[in-house]
C-alpha cells in the first residue's frame, strides 16, 4: 500500500491502550476492539506493542487466500476488508492463516471481525480511530514522507518473514535505524513438535 | 493490488470519493474552536459538541457527540492547540459517565447513619442541610461547620465554594482536594517567583534540547503530554527521568535515575554540587535576577555526590552525568509531579528543582523553564479564586489587610465580616475527629479513598454530626453522608478549567441534566438563600458567575479579566495573566527577565534534605509508594465504572522485584504502620528492590490509602503519600474487590471471541495493567 496508512514504532508505546479503547468507538464495529496490545517482555520492562491488522498483499491476504466463502475482499488502495458478513461462514480458516493474529471470530454471530484500517473514516480522509487518538504517535497514519518529516531519519520494515514465507504488508513497522533488516523476521523457527526435533 | 490472478478473483470496492462525505459534523470534525451558535446537526441528526477532557490537568479537546434525542453518545477526537486529536482511554471512555445508569438522580437524605437513604424532594434535603448547619452554627459557633471542595469543578464553581464558605456559611473552614494535587509546587513557585504555575507552555517542551522530568509518570499520568516529550526526542533533545519505577518513559530515557523514595531533594542539591563543581552556573543569569545564591550555594557544598548516592541508593555517576547533560543544554526544561511533591518535603523538593534552572539559567525563554504537571483537570484553577484555605479570589490572600479589603468590596460584606485563614484538607479531618468541627459539606471529592490513613480518616467522617456531598455517583464518602445531591457532570453545563499551563478553556454543555440533577452553583446558591445571603449568590448561570470571576482577580497576578466566554470559543483557550480584552495571554513567563516579587528577582531558597517522616527499622525496612495508572483516576469514582476502563485495569496490584521471592500473581501482603493489606504481586525488574509500588484508585479492602502516612509538608500541607516504611510477606489470598458495574456503550464479549493469540483470562495483573485479550 505505502500510501497513506499506518505505521507502527513500538519504541514510542507506552501501553496506555488509548488505541484499544478508541477502537472501540469507532463506528464500524463499536463496541468492539480490534487492536492487540502485547506486553513483550513482562516481568522485565513495561514495553508494549500494539497490533493492528497489517493488511498484508502478497498477493492477497493469507487471511484472503484461505477463506473458503471468498468474503475477505480487498479494496483497490489495498485495505483487507472485515469478511463480509453477506459471505462469511464463520470457519476461523482466516484466524488461522493470519500470521499476526488479527481477525476474531464471533462465536455467536458466527462472523469474523477484523480491523478494516476504520474504512468508514479513511475513506472520507480521516485517519483511523487507532492512530488519531495515540498520544505518543506509536500508531502514526500518513503516507512515509509525512512520517519521516516529522521523524527523521527513522526507518521502516514491511516485509516479515515466518519461518520459510515472507509476507509484504501495507501496514509498516519502524525498525532500529541502526539495524536495518529486510526483510524483518516475523517468528521464531519452528525447532520441536511433540518433542520431536524436526529442524533438517 | 497486484496482478496475480487470484486476486483478480476479489471483488473490489471502488474508492470512495471525499466529496461525497456527509455535511454537518465530518465537515469540522478536523476544526479547532467553533463558536456555539455554529454547531450543527448533520444529516443522521448528529451534532458535535467542542469541549474538553473532564480529567486530567493536560486538558485534551474533544467532541462530544450528541443524537438527535440531545443525549450524549460518543466521542469524536478534536483537533485542538493542546492535544492535535490526541486522547488516553479516560478521555475516550469519560463520555460513558454522562448518561450512566449508576448516575444518582435525586436527592438522598437519612437523618442518622444507622438509617438507609431515602429519595426526597430537593426542598426536603436543602431545608434539612440549612438546620442543620443552623443548628450545629448556633450550639457551636461558624467555624464549627467546614467546605471542602473539589479541583475537578469548573472555576466558577470553585470561585463559589470559596465564597460560599466566607459569606453564606461564615466559616473559615474551607479547603480542597487539590491540597492532595500540586500545593507543594504552587507553594514553591510562589516562594521563588511570585506566581503560582508552570513558567512554559507545553509546546516548548518541543523546543528543548534536555528535558528532566522528575516524579512523573508522564506515559500513564499525562499520556497525551507524551507526544510533546517524543517530539522533543525527535529533535534530538535528551530525556533525563527520575523516578523509582522504570516507567514507560523512564524505559527510554537516557539517564533514568532510580532514586529512592523521599530523596529528591538530596538528589538535586548534589546535582547542583557538581553543577558549581564544573563551573557549569550561569553567573551573568544569576547576578542579574537572583537573590539567595550565596546562601545556596553554601548549602549545596555539603552534598558532593558520593553523599547523595549513598541517601539516595543511585551510583554517584550518575549525578554527575545528570548535572552536565543539563547543565551543558543550550536549553533545558525541568517538569515534576506528584513524585516530587507528595512528600513531607515537597515544596523543599521543588526549590531544589528551581534552584538547578536558576543556576543554570534555563528560566524564561523558548524550550527553557520549569513546569508542574497538574493530576486534576483544574488542580491549577481550582486554587486560583479562593478555594483554598489561605487564598482569596484572584490568588489574594486571606491574610492580607489590602487583600481582603479588595474582595469584601466586591462581595459586598464588612470586613469584620470575613473570617480569617482555615486549615488544610488533613487538617480539617483531624479536627473533625476531635469535634471542633461537627458539620460538613464535601462538594465533588472522595477523601473515603484519596485521603492517607483510611482508619484516620473515616473516624473524623464518622464523628461528624452532620455530612453532605455533592455528587453524580455514589462516591465511597457520600454513602457515609446524611444528604447527597444530586449533581451535574461536566458535560451538562457550561464552565472553565485551567491546565497545567495555566491556559484557561472553555467546556461547552453538551447535554441537559438528567430530570431531578442539578448544577452545583444551582445547590449552592439555593443553599445561600436559605441561609439568608441570597442577594450575594443571585446567579443564573456559569456565564454569571464567570464575570463576577473576571472582576474579582482584576489587578491581582492570577488576572482573568481579558478572559472571556466568547474569546475562549474562538481561541485555544488563553493562559492567564490576561488583564485586558485585547491582550493575548502569557503561555511563557519571565520573557523580560522580570518575576512576580516587587524585585523582580528570583527567590532562590535554601533546601536541606531531611528522611522521610515514616522511619524505616526491622519490622518495615522497605519504602512503599503510590501513584495513578493510566486507565483510572485518581479515587475512581468515575472510572471505576466504565467497563472499558475496569476491563483494562480491574483492581490493583503491590509491583516488587524479584529478588524477593514471590511469583507474579501471588498474593502479597503490604504491612505498614497503619495496617495491613493483601494484593496481587506484580514482580517486575522495573522497579527498586527495596521499594513497592501500589496503584491508589481502589477503597479498602485493597486501599493504598489504608496504608498511607498522613504526615505533612508543613508549609503546603500536602500528605507525604509518596513514601511510607513497610514490610512485605506471603499470603494466603487476595481480598475481594467488589465486582464493578459495567458502563453502556461497552458491550463484554470475550467469552463470544476467539483468537489463536488470545491469552488465558489473566489471573494477575500483568504488564501495568492486564494484557488486552480481546
Ligand atoms: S495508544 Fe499508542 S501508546 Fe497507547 S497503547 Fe496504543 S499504540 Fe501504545
Ligand atoms: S494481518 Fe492478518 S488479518 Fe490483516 S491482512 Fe494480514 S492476514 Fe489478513
Ligand atoms: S485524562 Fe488527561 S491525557 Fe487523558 S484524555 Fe483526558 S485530559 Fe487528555
Amino acid at each position: 500500500m505505502m500510501g497513506r496508512t499506518i505505521f507502527i514504532d513500538p519504541g514510542r508505546c507506552i501501553g496506555c491502550q488509548a488505541c484499544v479503547s478508541a477502537c472501540r468507538e469507532c463506528d464500524s464495529h463499536r463496541g468492539k476492539s480490534m487492536i492487540h496490545l502485547d506486553y513483550t517482555d513482562e516481568g522485565r520492562s513495561v514495553a508494549s506493542l500494539p497490533t493492528v491488522c497489517m493488511h498484508c498483499e502478497d498477493p492477497v491476504a493469507p487471511c484472503a487466500e484461505v477463506c473458503p466463502a471468498d468474503a475477505i475482499l480487498v479494496t483497490a488502495d489495498g485495505v483487507v476488508q472485515q469478511a463480509d458478513t453477506t459471505r462469511c461462514i464463520g470457519c476461523a480458516n482466516c484466524v488461522n492463516a493470519c500470521p499476526f493474529g488479527v481477525p476474531k471470530i464471533d462465536l455467536q454471530a458466527k462472523l469474523q471481525l477484523k480491523c478494516n484500517l476504520c474504512y468508514d473514516r479513511t475513506a472520507y480522509g480521516l485517519a483511523p480511530m487507532c492512530a488519531t487518538v495515540c498520544p505518543t504517535g506509536a500508531l502514526f497514519y500518513g503516507t512515509l514522507e509525512e512520517l519521516q518529516a516529522e521523524r527523521p531519519g527513522v526507518q521502516v520494515a514491511d516485509s516479515f518473514v515466518f519461518g520459510e514465507s515472507e509476507v509484504r504488508t501495507g501496514v509498516a513497522m519502524v525498525v532500529p535505524a541502526d539495524r536495518v533488516q529486510w526483510p524483518v523476521p516475523g517468528g521464531l523457527p519452528v525447532v520441536e513438535i511433540n518433542g520431536k526435533d524436526v529442524r533438517r | 493490488m497486484t496482478a496475480d490472478p487470484r486476486a483478480a478473483d476479489r471483488r473490489t470496492y471502488l474508492p470512495l470519493d471525499p466529496s461525497l462525505a456527509p455535511p454537518g459534523t465530518r465537515g469540522f470534525r478536523d476544526a479547532g474552536g467553533i463558536p456555539a451558535d455554529q454547531w450543527h446537526a448533520d444529516q443522521n441528526g448528529e451534532t458535535l459538541v467542542p469541549t474538553h477532557c473532564c480529567f486530567c490537568g493536560v486538558q485534551c479537546g474533544m467532541y462530544l457527540r450528541v443524537d438527535r434525542g440531545g443525549k450524549v453518545f460518543g466521542v469524536e477526537p478534536r483537533n485542538h492547540d493542546i492535544n492535535r486529536m490526541r486522547l488516553c482511554p479516560k478521555g475516550i471512555n469519560a463520555y460513558q459517565q454522562v448518561n450512566h445508569p449508576d448516575r444518582l438522580t435525586a436527592p438522598l437524605m437519612r437523618r442518622s447513619r444507622d438509617e438507609d437513604f431515602r429519595e426526597v424532594s430537593w426542598d426536603e434535603a436543602l431545608d434539612f442541610t440549612v438546620s442543620e448547619i443552623t443548628r450545629i452554627q448556633q450550639a457551636h459557633g461558624n467555624d464549627a461547620f467546614g467546605l471542602l471542595g473539589g479541583a475537578s469543578l469548573f472555576s466558577e464553581k470553585t470561585y463559589l465554594v470559596g465564597k460560599f464558605a466566607r459569606v453564606a456559611l461564615k466559616s473559615r473552614h474551607v479547603d480542597y482536594n487539590g491540597r492532595l494535587c500540586m500545593v507543594s509546587a504552587a507553594g514553591a513557585n510562589k516562594l521563588a517567583f511570585g506566581i503560582d504555575r508552570a513558567g512554559n507552555p507545553f509546546s516548548d517542551i518541543l523546543l528543548t534540547d534536555c528535558l528532566l522530568i522528575a516524579g512523573s509518570n508522564v506515559g500513564e499520568c499525562f499520556p497525551v503530554m507524551t507526544q510533546y516529550v517524543w517530539g522533543a526526542r525527535d529533535r534530538g533533545a535528551s530525556l533525563i527521568v527520575i523516578d523509582p519505577r522504570e516507567t514507560a518513559i523512564a524505559r527510554t530515557a537516557d539517564i533514568h535515575v532510580a532514586l529512592k523514595p523521599g530523596t529528591d531533594s538530596a538528589f538535586f542539591n548534589a546535582v547542583l554540587n557538581v553543577i558549581i563543581e564544573e563551573g557549569l552556573t550561569d553567573e551573568t543569569y544569576l547576578a542579574a535576577h537572583a537573590t539567595g545564591w550565596a546562601e545556596v550555594k553554601a548549602t549545596v557544598a555539603a552534598y558532593p555526590p558520593s553523599r547523595a548516592a549513598g541517601i539516595c541508593g543511585v551510583p554517584a555517576e550518575q549525578i554527575v552525568q545528570v548535572a552536565r547533560a543539563f547543565a551543558r543544554a543550550p536549553r533545558a526544561m525541568a517538569w515534576h509531579a506528584r513524585g516530587i511533591e507528595h512528600h513531607s518535603q515537597g515544596v523543599e523538593n521543588c526549590l531544589s528543582v528551581i534552584n538547578l534552572c536558576t543556576a543554570t539559567g534555563h528560566i524564561g525563554k523558548p524550550g527553557a523553564g520549569y513546569g508542574t504537571i497538574t493530576g486534576q483537570g483544574n488542580g491549577q484553577g481550582g486554587r486560583e479564586h479562593g478555594q483554598k484555605a489561605d487564598l482569596l479570589p484572584g490568588g489574594r490572600s486571606i491574610m492580607n489587610e489590602e487583600h481582603r479589603r479588595q474582595i469584601c468590596e466586591i462581595w459586598g460584606i464588612e470586613e469584620s465580616e470575613l473570617p480569617p485563614a482555615g486549615t488544610s484538607m488533613m487538617e480539617m479531618v483531624w479536627q473533625m475527629q476531635r469535634r471542633e468541627i461537627r458539620g460538613l459539606i464535601g462538594i465533588c471529592n472522595n477523601p473515603f479513598v484519596s485521603l492517607p490513613n483510611y482508619k484516620v480518616v473515616k473516624a473524623g467522617y464518622d464523628a461528624t454530626e452532620f455530612h453532605a456531598q455533592f455528587d453524580f455517583f455514589l462516591s465511597e464518602t457520600a454513602a457515609n453522608a446524611h444528604v447527597v445531591f444530586p449533581v451535574t457532570t461536566w458535560a451538562e453545563d457550561d464552565g472553565v478549567m485551567a491546565n497545567a499551563e495555566a491556559r484557561v478553556v472553555k467546556h461547552n454543555k453538551a447535554q441537559d441534566p438528567p430530570p431531578g440533577v442539578r448544577t452545583d452553583t444551582w445547590v449552592m446558591c439555593e443553599l445561600a438563600k436559605r441561609l439568608g445571603a441570597g442577594d450575594k449568590f443571585a446567579f443564573a448561570d456559569s456565564r454569571e458567575v464567570f464575570d463576577e470571576l473576571r472582576i474579582a482577580s482584576a489587578g491581582t497576578v492570577n488576572d482573568y479579566y481579558g478572559i472571556t466566554y466568547e474569546r475562549l470559543e474562538e481561541t485555544g483557550g488563553i493562559v492567564w495573566p490576561c488583564p485586558s480584552t485585547d491582550h493575548p495571554g502569557t503561555p511563557r513567563l519571565f520573557e523580560d527577565g522580570k518575576t512576580y516579587h516587587p524585585d523582580g528577582k528570583i527567590h532562590m531558597q535554601v533546601v536541606e534534605w531531611h528522611p522521610p517522616m515514616d522511619p524505616y527499622d526491622d519490622e518495615h525496612p522497605m519504602a512503599l509508594t503510590t501513584g495513578r495508572t493510566v486507565a483510572h483516576f485518581l479515587s475512581g469514582n468515575q472510572t471505576r465504572r466504565l467497563g472499558a476502563l475496569v476491563e483494562q485495569t480491574p483492581r490493583p496490584w503491590a509491583e516488587i522485584h524479584p529478588s524477593h521471592g514471590f511469583r507474579n500473581g501471588e498474593p502479597v501482603r503490604v504491612v505498614t504502620r497503619r495496617g495491613s493489606e493483601v494484593f496481587p504481586a506484580l514482580v517486575t525488574e522495573a522497579i527498586r528492590p527495596d521499594t513497592v509500588f501500589i496503584p491508589y484508585h481502589w477503597p479498602v479492602p485493597t486501599a493504598a490509602n489504608a496504608l498511607t502516612i498522613d504526615a505533612l509538608d508543613p508549609r503546603s500541607k500536602i500528605p507525604e503519600y509518596k513514601v511510607c516504611a513497610c514490610r512485605i510477606e506471603h499470603a494466603e489470598k487476595i481480598d475481594e474487590v467488589p465486582a464493578p458495574p459495567v458502563a453502556p456503550g461497552h458491550i463484554a464479549y470475550p467469552e463470544t471471541q476467539v483468537s489463536r493469540t488470545d491469552p488465558l483470562p489473566p489471573t494477575a495483573p500483568q504488564g501495568r495493567g492486564t494484557s488486552e485479550r480481546s
